[in-house]
């Protein structure tokens, strides 16, 4: 794994002096590994998670979906707590307490019916809170679309949300096989949710590398701001108005 | 018998202007409520939609979202400034080709749908505004909310959707990428062929899965 980074901040280095447009400026690295990507999932992801969608009856899934869900959510409070949001820390802990002990194990989401929403937030977002920049797109082997930023909080947000991959000694999981078993189980589960998104950009998009990039890189500025972000709509069919805003939803805190 | 008449009138009165009536109190909000509603009532019950029929998830799109939807506003959104060096008639092709390419893609989205279930958001006073965000979060178990946004505008009477934006990110206007690409490479007609190509392509393997 450690490699496997070392090699890829070698090869942004050298990447980043190539020709390239300035809003992507790792343009055609991230093509190429966009497409290595696809392939990966083509050849081996999608099938497998297909094949548990066949073979897991529905409920299941949702457990398995829960299951993990529920350890992601003490990571989603710390950050909260790192931005400020204190009672969404609160809220986010007491789903960990509440699903964790009567939603057995976290296996059954009793927090979200009981009034406690699920909230959306990394390290990578806490950072981009705290202003740090978010560097050029890129698109990870594996891991797939990141800005340099979200890439390098990348490792502690995978590592607080699957805790058994908590290296040396982990204290959580003995047993090495079931480790890799449920990081293997976690992929799954989360690849399955996304089925049918592959053929959406298929479809829908002349070229789906540049709408994915676009579409992420909209979607993370706007987790950051909590939705706070305004999108404007130029009239193009009446050149003498200018730009303006769309009204704002109430509800913006997410 | 005068009295009688005039009560058939008035109800034949009422009976004629009631769905006007409706018509023009329907709050952008209701109508994206009520639309959302009607169509997820249909795909859960629909064995046919479920199983990927296509066809019929088109045609249950086309009679029952597509009424509501701006095209024109959509299509020079997604095109950008290139739309102003358009003539009418190359305008109305990148609509017929944008409509086909969405529609698509909304169907493919639509035959998706399973055990989700849709919170419609309260929304701010807006009488007066010509302009709404009308907000919806979609649940699913063991996964974060995606908050779906219907942004519509008042043109006469109705209110018509110009933009959904999913989780902050605008699917109209992010074309805008791409479609300025092929406007800059190969001009105007290049993106219409480009996109009649594209519709061109799947039609053919259309039909099955």
């Amino acid at each position: 794994m450690k490699n496997i980074f070392l090699a890829f901040a070698t090869f942004l280095l050298v990447a980043g002096c190539a020709n390239a447009p300035p809003e992507d400026p790792l343009e055609p690295f991230n093509r190429s590994m966009f497409s290595f990507n696809e392939k990966l999932d083509n050849a081996v992801t999608k099938p497998v998670a297909k094949a548990y969608v066949a073979v897991t009856p529905a409920p299941v899934r949702t457990w398995v979906s829960n299951f993990f869900g529920n350890l992601q959510d003490p990571w989603i409070g710390f950050n909260n707590l790192l931005q400020g949001k204190f009672a969404d820390a609160i809220n986010d802990l007491m789903r960990f307490v509440f699903n964790s002990t009567l939603g057995i194990g976290g296996l059954l989401d009793i927090a979200s019916e009981a009034g406690m929403p699920k909230h959306d937030e990394d390290f990578g977002q806490t950072l981009g809170v705290w202003g740090v920049k978010e560097g050029p797109f890129m698109v990870l082997p594996l891991f797939g679309p990141h800005t340099l930023r979200d890439a390098a909080a990348l490792p502690l947000d995978a590592t607080a949300t699957s805790p058994w991959t908590v290296p040396y000694a982990n204290p959580i999981v003995h047993d090495e096989k079931a480790r890799y078993g449920l990081s293997g189980m976690k992929m799954i589960d989360g690849r399955a949710r996304l089925l049918g998104l592959e053929r959406t950009l298929d479809e829908g998009t002349l070229d789906k590398y540049r709408y994915m990039r676009d579409f992420y890189l909209q979607q993370r500025r706007f987790k950051v701001l909590d939705g706070n972000m305004p999108i404007e709509y130029d009239d193009f069919d009446n050149p003498d108005e200018g730009a303006d805003n769309t009204p704002q939803n109430p509800g913006g805190e997410q | 018998m005068t009295k009688k008449l005039f009560t058939c009138c008035l109800l034949a009165l009422s009976a004629f202007f009631a769905p006007l009536a409706a018509a023009a109190t329907q709050a952008p909000d209701e109508l994206v409520r009520k639309v959302t509603n009607e169509v997820l009532t249909i795909v859960r019950s629909d064995k046919a939609i479920q199983a990927g029929d296509f066809q019929k998830t088109l045609a249950l799109v086309d009679e029952k979202v597509l009424p509501h939807f701006d095209f024109r506003r959509m299509t020079s959104l997604a095109v950008g400034p290139g739309w102003r060096s358009a003539n009418p008639e190359q305008q109305e092709r990148l609509i017929a080709a944008f409509r086909i390419l969405l529609v698509r893609t909304y169907s493919n989205a639509l035959t998706k749908f399973r055990d989700q279930t849709i919170e419609f958001k309260p929304m701010r006073d807006n009488s007066g505004d010509k302009r709404v965000r009308v907000s919806t979060e979609v649940h699913q178990s063991g996964a974060q909310p995606i908050p779906i946004d219907y942004a519509l505008e008042q043109t006469g009477q109705d209110w018509k959707v110009f933009d959904v934006i999913v989780n902050g990110a605008s699917l109209v206007t992010n074309y805008r990428g791409e479609f300025a690409g092929e406007v800059n490479a190969k001009g105007i007609e290049g993106l219409i062929a480009s996109l009649e190509a594209k519709n061109k392509s799947l039609e053919a393997g259309q039909g099955g899965k």
